[in-house]
């Protein structure tokens, strides 16, 4: 029982991070109806703008959190901008080849300017221990699952209750009829790839924090479960990619304490692969019914 | 209209192919392409296969697969585990047909679930199935997990690997031209159509991808003896993509395409060999920018047909206008 909570709190601090992550996937694909695969990359690009906002620029870390944030969304701003516009109106297929270029490309521009090597990230916070009958708990852990939940409430509040998220929620739904409406549809969708690649840069400074690597490989694993998280709980929906966000990370956990290892990567990509052919549209969607 | 094998069209074909084989034997023998290039010479060839049979899966049917290494990892990895047990040109055949019979049975199992999923859901589907074969390799005891297996028996020459690549080509081609491959069009196409029309949709997604990732494991068993290692990571999404890459390069849709991308992808990559983190930034750029510019691809749908060899000027016209007519 006591390895089973044990399990459960790893399980959730890995997975606010990945819904952290699905956050940003699952936005964009509402909107524009894009897999971002390149989201993945915008949390290593996060990691790294961290690390040298600790490193270089000796900001505490919640400056570092906010100023990370601001420059990834930026960051993010420009390659919708020059990758992504000019294919809003080309096929999905094409669109989201265009999305791998940008992660291949990332992916080398950073490991061109910063060298493949591997960076260890300093600890900007004090790693206590606490014990709470017989669980042991870090304080990292704990700051890393208040970060998570505290965006997610803001994201939350802010798309929920805001004029700018009530446009957000109508593109989603319909670009034109929005348009008609007088929403600035381009404005939206820039803010979306605004909102998404700054949770993203967060969780990849919590991760850099956690975990102490940073490298220009990082993003491709967790993006890719952070996207079987996003389509978990239903690809679209913001509280599905929480919902699928921590369900990914506490399957993984418990795979990797009472199984193997080595398979957790694998027991994730089929329960992608499951979740695809049973149930499409994720644990909150509802099924669409195909028209000609 | 029934007609021979041994037609005036095929003739002409063959006679093609016998004068490319020729002309690089020459250069081989006087040292023009030296041992050093041979490893792109055959760089080209093995991905010629792999993108001429990811096209037929992408660009001729329209279903896209991301886990196109995968397979080519069961190819590569059967073809290395019998050609240490025996290392001759025996084992090497044997080593073929397992690889083609163990993709054959993967492909139909992932083929009939996967494929009922459209555009880039089947993507990330596929991407999936791609890194659970690489995972299971990973962890199997025959494959030597991580550090994979070296030393593989070097027995590839150009002329065999030549008459692979023509073969893999010509089985594309004809695969394209048959009236499998005419029913695979029409669902790239327009899927409901097709299937109002009467065409047994998923019976003709499943055989293409089929098709499609048997010819993988070849090109994989080809690229186990040609470079000696082969390793788990070798075969990861990485690969998969510059797999991608020569297709879209070289139009979806297009078997001329893409063995076209495929050679000049290997010209590029001996050039650009010392600047190696470079090359991918200029891959990644070059697949943004034609994904903006020419989104069909270098060659759009088009195929080199005799007549138009023959007749430069109606197929530049011929190019151009279907250029237009995407854009």
């Amino acid at each position: 029982m006591q390895e089973f909570l044990q399990q459960l709190v790893n399980g959730l601090s890995v997975g606010s991070i990945y819904a952290l992550i699905a956050l940003g996937y699952t936005m964009v694909y509402g909107i524009i109806k894009l897999i971002n695969f390149a989201h993945g990359d915008m949390y290593m690009i996060g990691a790294y703008i961290g690390l040298i906002s600790v490193t270089v620029f000796k900001l505490p870390f919640f400056l570092a959190l906010i100023s990370t944030m601001v420059i990834t969304a930026l960051i993010g701003v420009i390659i919708e901008r020059i990758a992504y516009k000019p294919l809003r109106k080309s096929t999905r297929v094409a669109a989201l080849i265009t999305a791998i270029g940008v992660s291949f490309f990332l992916q080398n521009i950073v490991s061109r300017i910063m060298g493949a090597k591997i960076y260890t990230f300093p600890s900007v916070l004090n790693n206590e221990l606490y014990v709470v009958g017989g669980i042991r708990i870090n304080s990292q852990q704990l700051v890393i699952f208040a970060t998570s939940i505290i965006l997610m409430l803001l994201l939350q509040v802010f798309v929920q209750k805001t004029k700018i998220g009530r446009a957000m929620r109508s593109v989603a739904v319909d670009q034109d009829a929005a348009r008609l409406m007088g929403v600035n549809v381009d404005h939206v969708i820039t803010l979306t790839f605004a909102i998404g690649s700054s949770l993203a840069a967060a969780a990849g400074i919590l991760v850099g924090i956690y975990y102490n690597t940073v490298n220009p490989l990082m993003g491709f694993a967790p993006g890719l479960k952070a996207f079987v998280a996003a389509v978990f709980g239903g690809i679209g929906i913001i509280p599905g990619a929480m919902i699928g966000g921590f369900a990914i990370g506490l399957i993984e956990t418990f795979v990797s304490g009472y199984g193997s290892t080595l398979y957790k990567d694998a027991v994730v990509y089929i329960i992608l692969i499951l979740v695809l052919i049973v149930k499409p549209s994720g644990l909150l969607g509802k099924n669409k019914k195909e028209k000609v | 209209m029934k007609q021979s094998l041994f037609n005036k069209k095929n003739l002409i074909w063959l006679v093609i192919a016998i004068i490319v084989f020729v002309v690089v034997q020459l250069l081989i023998n006087a040292r023009v392409i030296s041992p050093y290039y041979r490893v792109s010479l055959f760089w080209i060839c093995i991905f010629a296969i792999l993108g001429v049979s990811l096209n037929i899966i992408i660009g001729v049917t329209g279903q896209f697969s991301l886990g196109h290494a995968g397979f080519m990892s069961i190819g590569a990895y059967s073809a290395a585990v019998l050609l240490k047990m025996m290392p001759n040109y025996t084992g090497l055949a044997i080593g073929l047909g397992v690889g083609l019979v163990i993709s054959f049975v993967i492909s139909f199992i992932v083929a009939m679930p996967t494929l009922r999923l459209k555009g880039d859901y089947l993507a990330i589907a596929t991407l999936g199935v791609g890194e659970i074969i690489r995972i299971v390799i990973l962890n199997m005891k025959i494959t030597n997990g991580a550090s994979g297996i070296s030393n593989i028996p070097f027995l590839i020459n150009w002329p065999l690997m030549f008459v692979f690549t023509v073969l893999a080509i010509a089985l594309s081609a004809n695969f394209k031209n048959s009236a499998i491959g005419r029913a695979c069009i029409s669902i790239k196409e327009d899927e409901i159509a097709s299937e109002a029309m009467g065409i047994n949709t998923t019976k003709y997604k499943v055989t293409a991808f089929i098709f499609g990732a048997m010819l993988a494991s070849v090109a994989g068993a080809l690229y186990a003896t040609s470079y000696y290692v082969i390793k788990p990571e070798t075969f990861g999404i990485t690969n998969s993509i510059n797999i991608l890459v020569i297709v879209v390069f070289g139009g979806m849709g297009s078997l001329t395409g893409s063995v076209v991308a495929a050679i000049v992808l290997g010209i590029i990559n001996v050039i650009l060999q010392p600047l190696a983190e470079l090359r991918m930034i200029i891959y990644a750029l070059a697949l943004i920018g034609i994904m903006i510019f020419r989104p069909q691809g270098l060659l759009g749908t088009y195929e080199a047909s005799l007549s138009s060899l023959f007749n430069f000027k109606s197929h530049f016209k011929r190019f151009t206008k279907a250029g237009k007519e995407k854009a």
